[in-house]
This record gives C-alpha cells, structure tokens and sequence, in this order.
C-alpha cells in the first residue's frame, strides 16, 4: 500500500478510453462499477466536448460479484451495436476487471458472433501499466488488428503515395495541447511539401487505418503515446519512423533534417531529384520564429543564469530543458519526469542541460526538491504551479496533468516554429512576473505575509521562538527562504533545536566568515 | 416511443447505465465538516484519480484525506493487509494527529474482501486512534449515498444516553403519550410550560451533513418554535458526536440516509421523524410542522413565514413557472427538488433517481402528490436505476426546458440546444431552510437567465 494524495499519471483504463474515443464511430465499454465513468465528464469538461463521450459501461455490481457477468457484457455490446453501430467496440477492463478475472476474451468472441461492429479486448493489465504506457499499447493494438484484417482480407495496398507523405501517430484527446500541435504540424509538412497521409488517432476513422502503409515514413511527436505502433509499423511494413519531437528551434530543424534525410536515401527515384530544406529551416529560424531573435534580445540577456525546475512528462520536460538551457542560456537546476518507464532516454536527453534529474512520481518529492532548489520559475504540471503557488516561485505549465485553463480555445501549439514563439512567451511571462514580484518587495510593497515553510515534509524538529519569526518576518521575502534555510542549516550543524533571534544573527556571521 | 403523463405518481426501473460520481466522493464535503477526521480511502489508483479530477482545487489545499493505495502486492496478498493499513495510519498519526481516521472501503477491498470492519478494532487498539469503517463502494451505492454509508458507521460511535433504563425514562414516555393523546385538549394549552420543559429535556438529534452556517438556520428555525435540538450527527468535531438511545427523537435533513435511519432505528433504538425534507420554503415548513407535531406542538408563523419567502422569489418564480424540466438523477435529491419546483410552477417530465427508498421517503413522496394536485399539474414518472441513453431519446421527444443533469452529459445537451444545469452543484450549493431556497432558484434560473441574453443571436444548436 501507498500512501497518496495525488497522481500524475492515471490509471491504465484512462489510456485506453483516450486513443478509443479519439477515433471516429468507435465506441468503448468499460467493464467497471457505478461511477468509473468520470472519463465522460473530464472529456466533456475540459475538452468542452460537444458530442457525448463514445464510452459507456457494463456496471459491475453485487449481483455481477455473485454469479459472474454472464450475459450482461455481451448484451451491452450488442446493445451498443445496435444503437450507434460503431464500426469498433473496444471493452475496456478495469481495476475491478483485473482482480474479478472474468473471461472477457470470451465474451468478445461471443459478442462478435451476433455484431456487425469489430470488437476487441483492450490488452491492458491495471497493475502493470499506467494511463500513457496504456494508452500506446491500446493505439498499436487497434492498428494491428486492422492491418491484420486487411492483410486476411487482401484489400490493402503498400504502395506509397505518389508524393511524399506522412502519417502523425500520437495525437489523441486529453492530450496537452495536442489539438494545436496538430495544426501546427500539419502546417510544417505543407509547407515541407508533405502530404498528411493519416493523423491517428485523433479524427481517424478506424476503416482508414488499412491505408497507413501508403505514407513515407511515420511522425511520432511525442514519446508517451505512437512509438509502439510506429515500431509494429517498421517491423512489419519497413516504415521508417521519426520520434524528435519538434520543439524549440534545435529540435525543430533536426527533426526536418531527419525527414530530410529519409526521402532523400530511401525515395530519391520516386522524387527524381534530391530535396534540400536547409534554406527553409534558415528563413523560419531567423525571420519567421521570433524565439531565435528573442534569445539574442536585450530581454532574454537579463534571463541568463537564473535558476529554473523543469518537471512534466517525458517529452516535454526533455524539450523544455533543452529550450531553456540551449536557447535562452538558463541555468537548469532541476529537470525531472513522471515517466518511470522512460527514465533512460530521460537521462541521456537532459544530461548535460541540467544540473540534477529527479525521477519520481510522488509530488511531495518534486515538492522537496523545487523548495531546497529556490530557482525563480518552475516550468511544471498544475501540480507544480501549486507548489509555486504555496513556495510563492511563479511557473509555467509545460505539460499534463492540466486543468481546463490549459484547454485553451485561442491557438497555443508547443509543436513547431508557432510553438517556439509560444515557448518564448510562457518563459519570458514566467520570469518577468517573478522579478515584478521581487521589485514590489525589495520596495516595501505588502510585506504583512506570515512566514513561509519552504519545505512541504514534515520531519523537520526545528523550533523558532516567536522572538526569532518576528526577526524572520522583517527580512524581504525573496531571501526570506534562503535565510531561512541557512539559519537551520546552520542550527542543525551545532545541534540547536530551539533557534531564538541570537541563532539567527549566529548563523548570519558564520556564514558571513 | 410515446410518452404519457399520468395522474398518479408512476414508478418504473431501467438497466442503471447512468452516469454518477462514484460514492467515495463524499469524502470531499465530510472532511470539512468532520474537522478533526481524515479520511483513508482503501483502493486504487482509479478512486485516487476520479478524488483527484473531481475534487480539483481542494486537493492542493493539504487536505485532510488521501489514498491508500492497493498495489499488486496487496491484491495477491503478498503482503498483509493489517501491517500495510498499521504503517499509514501511523503515518497518519504522526502528519496529522486527527481525532479519528475514517477508512472508506471501496469495490476494490470488497472484490478481494479485505476484511476491514475484523481489523479496525484492532488497530484502533493499537493506535489509539478511534477507526470507523464505512463502505462507500459503486458495487452498491450511488453519489450522496456515501455519505449515508459514512454516517451510519458513525451512528454507533455515539456515545449512548445514559439514563436510558431507569424509570425517569419511563415515566417520561409515558408523559410523551399522554401528552399526545391529549394534543388538542385545553388541557395542553394551560399546560403549555410543563410542556416546553418536557420538549427541551427529549432530545432531538438531526442527522445529515450539512454547512455549519445552513446547521444554524436550521436550529434557529426550529428554536423559535421552542423546539431544542440536543446534537447533529454528524457534528462539526469527531468527539462532540450527539447522546443517542432509547427515547431520542431523530429526523433526516436529506434524502439520501436511509441506511443512517435504519441503524438509528433498530441499532440504536431511536424514534424516526418521517417528515418531506426541508429543501424549498414548502418542504422546510412541511418539516418543522411534522417535528413539531410529534412533540406536540402548534406551529407559530410558518405560515407567515413561508409566504414571505415565496413572495421574495417572485422574479425567479416569473422565470420559471410553465417551464418544464427533467431530472435525469444522480444524487438522490430529486424528489425533493423535483417537489419544490412543481410547487414554484415547473411541469417535470421525468424523475430519475438512482435509488428510492419509498420507506424513508414516505412523506416526500406524499407531499409530492399534494403538491401536484395541488397546482394541477401532471404527476411526473420516477424512473429508479434510469438509463442515460434511453433517457436522451426521451429527452430528444419531450424537448424539456431544462435538463438537470450530470457534468458527462450537459455539454453535448447545450450544443443540441437543451438547456442543462449540473446537478451536482445542488449537492454542493446551500439548499436548506427557508434561507436558501433562493439559491436553489438561482442554480435553476441560470442557464433561463443565460438564455435570455443570448436570445437572438441564433446559434442554440450547434452540432452538424
């Protein structure tokens, strides 16, 4: 058992009803309890969705404990079938699911006897896997069952277009920003000169998905959700795939040079003449992206050398650090991720860009670490903003868990050279609030707040006298912390428990010395 | 499919595919009116999420409730139960020294029967810490019905009247029934000081967790009828739980507590006031009028009282009256809202409800029938376990003014041009007392009153 308060990435089931709702006309069916449905309500909430949510369940209850399912899930399937005629149903287990051991394989094969739709079992395990590692194998499982069935049924054609195209993998609901990446990546290629071939699965139509094997190569921008299914695409079709993500200008122009590469050694023939977009990375990056001007601006002079915390999932914290450290020459301090299962190719990412990295998912640690850092914004999830909130650093969400304010309905990519501008934005914002902040205190600006504990654990056994937090309270809040820290530094070195004004002058000496 | 509207109250039942907020989620109101309690909820990560997702804001607010969350270890029984539960609970103890830790028993721990109830004793022992188990699981419950759940494993916690068996008692009862056989004698009216005594010393205790400032109108509505309250289950700290027993008169303030009626009634021998609930200016005058005639009482200016209140919704009621609208049920407090906006004029098509207890809810239901003759409109039909998607065909036939519906549903009703209001507000929203019946208007009016605004600019549906 673990005690928690709060998660960063959800359960197993979450993934799954991600990618199936993405989809067009196909329906999800959780086998589940009374109220496991709050998916409906996030996606209809913070998506502002306007269509009811393609998910519904088969309600687990007393009698289903007592005598088994039986016919209730493959009645709901039917049901189902019946009223929407998706063209796929996928029944999503549960935690409930897992531990009850139904045999829910059985019923999908019994449901699909009497069902025009295609029906499926989402291969995930509530215990092994998390929301994102599920939704990934839940994408490469649809796509694979419907390759496998063109292949049986011999209608699909591996021909490539005629020009050069490309499918995006990954771009799913609930995603951060993903409707805004999307546009932004759709652009890059056009402007590339590469046709979209498929998005999936977001808007795709499952009937489609037999025609992935005409594109060029595969784009996966973002490592969480479509390595798996660009993998499964390389190994059984030869499809080359690209998993940099285009984020900041670095990436960006790797990532074209990559796509660059691709065409030109594998389809020189089919293009009869070599492809150079180095002139376009060169326009877009010096006249087009205001974020490479923006980093040679005065502005961007006074950002050199702060401190920043990094923490996200894996693509974006990774991108975001190599932004922060490589384009706007701030100090790192801290880059970590959630993403346990990705934590190696987190690590060699960010290795040299920042000066920690912290792999956890309990945010009472990220909490630990942002306080005994102090950096000057953190770049986060809401989680994060919260703690920023509390430790009074200002900070930019860079990546999910989100709330609905990072559902935006202007157009605000992460992805491409709108993105970089975007990035540029956010981090300039952050900082600069920070340093109003700071003037507005150095100035005697409402200097009345009580304390700050700088620290979310609770194993401190240190003691201020009333005497000593008045003194505390008189120094300016933006060192406020610091001297904090140093004063208990400095009591715990000399075993003090009680620390009194005396302690506090002691401590300021010492390190004056 | 046709749909009439019959002259009776109509119960049916459909399939229970609707959509709820699982009953854990009471949680989020319990530890900030129990303010001295934390609560563990044993289960996985799927209760955390929904907690976390629902709760929003409050979650970062150091809350005083967390998960204790099952992982493969603790499904397969590799590791023991008791140790795992001793080690945060300790921990608990340590972060937060609460007065009592309320574990909430989720599907999980009843699919593997985690024997939860067998252990607390134990380690309450151990801890010193009282642990009161509730099971507030979806296999069985619904929404607010946690709460029910939660405060009927409080109800043996408190702590017992203790001069329950001597002949004190008895005599007093006997008082109560001649008292009462004597109701509208003269002689009562002479004996009215003997009376009011006797009515401050037979306590009453209400049950149902409502906002400490709605707890005080309440009390003071039914103080000026003399009426005393002796405690509210439950009460704003752990250990100020009420005296019940033998001769303790109890009377529910929601809907939604039959289960916490029945264990006051058979396991702690208490007398149930069965009175319609005090939501709406009719249903608070409908509920200090069944109190006070238990206890023998003449209602003094209710009447008054009443009309006052609805003569200062008259703006709300010129907005609503002729509207229709239909509840497609997700917490329990249909019947009685459905009830008050009858009374306000509203035609209802449909009452979903997720569980109805026509035991507990006797006299709301009675009330609901007067109230329809009353204003000659259609009795609606309650339909128990409904179904969301036949609900929506429905919907899409009747064409209601206004759906009361939960949060997975209302955006796709707004963009088909249905009004909606989410009904989980009105479990969070002040709804009790006469003071409050205009802030159940003011939820209903919103979406009318948006409307209004955005009348004439021609886009009310806006799917293709």
């Amino acid at each position: 058992m673990k005690l928690a308060y709060w998660m960063y990435a959800g359960p197993a089931h979450i993934g799954t009803l991600r990618v199936a709702s993405s989809f067009k006309n196909v329906h999800a069916i959780m086998h589940a309890p009374l109220g496991d449905d709050y998916f409906n309500v996030m996606r209809s909430m913070l998506e502002r969705e306007r269509d009811f949510t393609p998910v519904t369940a088969s309600i687990v209850d007393r009698h289903v404990l007592a005598r088994g399912s039986q016919e209730k899930v493959v009645d709901n399937i039917s049901r189902k079938d019946k009223q929407e005629r998706p063209n796929l149903i996928v029944l999503t287990p549960t935690c409930t699911s897992s531990i009850l051991q139904e045999d829910l394989q059985n019923f999908v094969e019994r449901a699909s006897a009497s069902s025009d739709s295609d029906i499926i079992l989402a291969d995930v395990n509530h215990y092994r896997v998390n929301e994102l590692q599920a939704a990934d194998r839940t994408l490469e499982q649809v796509v694979r069952y419907y390759l496998d069935k063109a292949r049986r049924q011999g209608n699909f054609s591996v021909s490539l277009t005629e020009k050069p195209s490309a499918n995006i993998i990954g771009i799913f609901t609930l995603g951060f920003h993903n409707q805004h990446d999307c546009r932004e990546l759709k652009r890059l290629l056009k402007d590339l000169g590469i046709e979209i071939n498929q998005v999936i699965p977001e808007g795709g139509f499952v009937e489609n998905l037999h025609m992935l094997p005409k594109a060029w190569f595969n784009l996966v921008p973002y490592r969480e959700t479509g390595l798996m299914t660009a993998k499964y695409l390389e190994k059984e079709f030869g499809m080359s795939y690209i998993s940099t993500t285009p984020m900041g200008i670095v990436d960006i122009a790797n990532c074209i040079r990559q796509i660059q590469e691709k065409i030109n050694i594998q389809y020189p023939i089919l293009l009869k003449k070599k492809i150079n977009y180095e002139p376009y990375i060169d326009e877009q990056t010096k006249f087009i992206s205001q974020a490479a001007w923006f980093s040679r601006s005065i502005d961007c002079q006074n950002l050199t050398g702060k401190k920043a915390v990094v923490f996200g999932d894996a693509t974006h914290a990774a991108s975001i650090t190599k932004i922060l450290a490589c384009e706007m020459g701030i100090r790192v301090s801290c880059a970590g991720t959630y993403c346990k299962h990705d934590q190696e190719w987190f690590k060699e990412q960010v290795q040299n860009f920042c000066d920690e990295i912290l792999i956890t998912d309990d945010h009472t640690k990220v909490g630990d670490m942002i306080a005994r850092v102090e950096p000057s914004a953190i770049f986060g999830t809401q989680m994060e903003r919260h703690i920023g909130k509390r430790l009074d650093i200002p900070c930019g969400v860079i990546s999910s868990p989100v709330h609905i304010q990072n559902f935006t309905l202007g157009y605000r990519p992460f992805l491409g050279y709108e993105g970089t501008n975007q990035v540029a934005d956010l981090v300039y914002n952050s900082f600069t609030l920070g340093m109003e902040d700071h003037l507005l205190e150095i100035f005697g600006g409402h200097d009345t707040k009580e304390v700050i504990t700088k620290s979310l654990s609770t194993d401190t056994d240190l003691t201020w006298s009333s005497e000593s937090l008045l003194e505390l309270n008189k120094i300016p809040g933006f060192v406020r912390g610091k001297i904090k820290r140093n004063t208990e530094k400095f009591a715990r070195q000399n075993g003090i428990t009680q620390i009194t004004a005396e302690t506090m002058y002691a401590a300021k000496e010492a390190l004056n010395a | 499919m046709s749909i009439k509207i019959s002259e009776t109250l109509t119960f049916e039942c459909e399939t229970g595919n609707y959509h709820t907020f699982c009953p854990i989620s009471c949680v989020a109101w319990l530890y900030q009116k129990i303010e001295d309690s934390f609560f563990l909820v044993v289960g996985t990560k799927t209760c955390g999420y929904f907690l976390q997702n629902a709760l929003g804001v409050m979650i970062f607010a150091e809350p005083r409730y967390a998960m204790a969350e099952l992982e493969e270890g603790d499904i397969s029984a590799q590791l023991n139960d008791y140790q795992e539960l001793k080690r945060l609970c300790l921990q608990i103890k340590k972060d937060r020294n609460p007065s009592v830790i309320i574990w909430i028993g989720t599907c999980t721990t009843e699919i593997i029967k985690m024997d939860l109830e067998g252990m607390a004793p134990k380690l309450e022992n151990e801890i010193e810490i009282p642990i009161v188990v509730a099971r507030a699981n979806g296999l069985d419950y619904a929404f607010t019905q946690g709460e029910d759940t939660v405060l009927a494993a409080m109800a043996h916690r408190c702590p017992e009247q203790n001069f329950l068996n001597n002949k004190k008692q008895e005599i007093k009862d006997k008082k109560i029934k001649d008292l009462f056989s004597f109701r509208f004698n003269e002689t009562e009216e002479k004996n009215t000081k003997f009376k009011n005594n006797l009515i401050n010393k037979t306590p009453l205790v209400l049950f149902g967790s409502l906002p400490s400032t709605v707890a005080s109108q309440l009390s003071l509505e039914l103080k000026r009828q003399s009426i005393h309250i002796s405690g509210w289950l439950p009460a704003q700290r752990y250990t100020d739980l009420p005296v019940l027993g033998n001769g303790v008169y109890v009377c529910g303030v929601n809907p939604f507590l039959s289960r916490t009626a029945t264990t006051l009634m058979r396991r702690r021998k208490c007398k149930l006031i069965g009175a319609p609930f005090p939501i709406g200016p009719d249903g608070t005058r409908a509920w200090i009028e069944e109190i006070c005639s238990v206890f023998g009482i003449k209602t003094q200016g209710l009447e008054e009282r009443e009309k006052q209140v609805w003569e200062n919704l008259t703006d709300y009621i010129n907005l609503v009256r002729g509207k229709s609208v239909f509840f497609m049920g997700d917490n329990l407090l249909e019947i009685s809202l459905a009830r008050f906006l009858i009374r306000c004029g509203m035609i209802v098509y449909e009452i979903g409800i997720p569980y109805m207890d026509k035991r507990y809810q006797a006299a709301e239901l009675t009330f609901l029938q007067t109230t329809c003759k009353k204003m000659c409109l259609p009795m609606p039909r309650i339909v128990e376990k409904p179904d969301n998607y036949n609900q929506i065909q429905r919907m899409r036939e009747l064409q209601p003014d206004l759906a009361i519906t939960g949060m997975a549903h209302a955006n796709p009703l707004e963009a088909r041009g249905i009004n909606t209001k989410w009904s989980v507000e009105f479990t969070f929203a002040q709804i009790h007392g006469f003071t409050n019946a205009k802030d159940v208007l003011e939820l209903v009016t919103r979406p009318l009153r948006r409307n209004n605004n955005l009348e004439n600019l021609g886009w009310t549906n806006l799917v293709k």
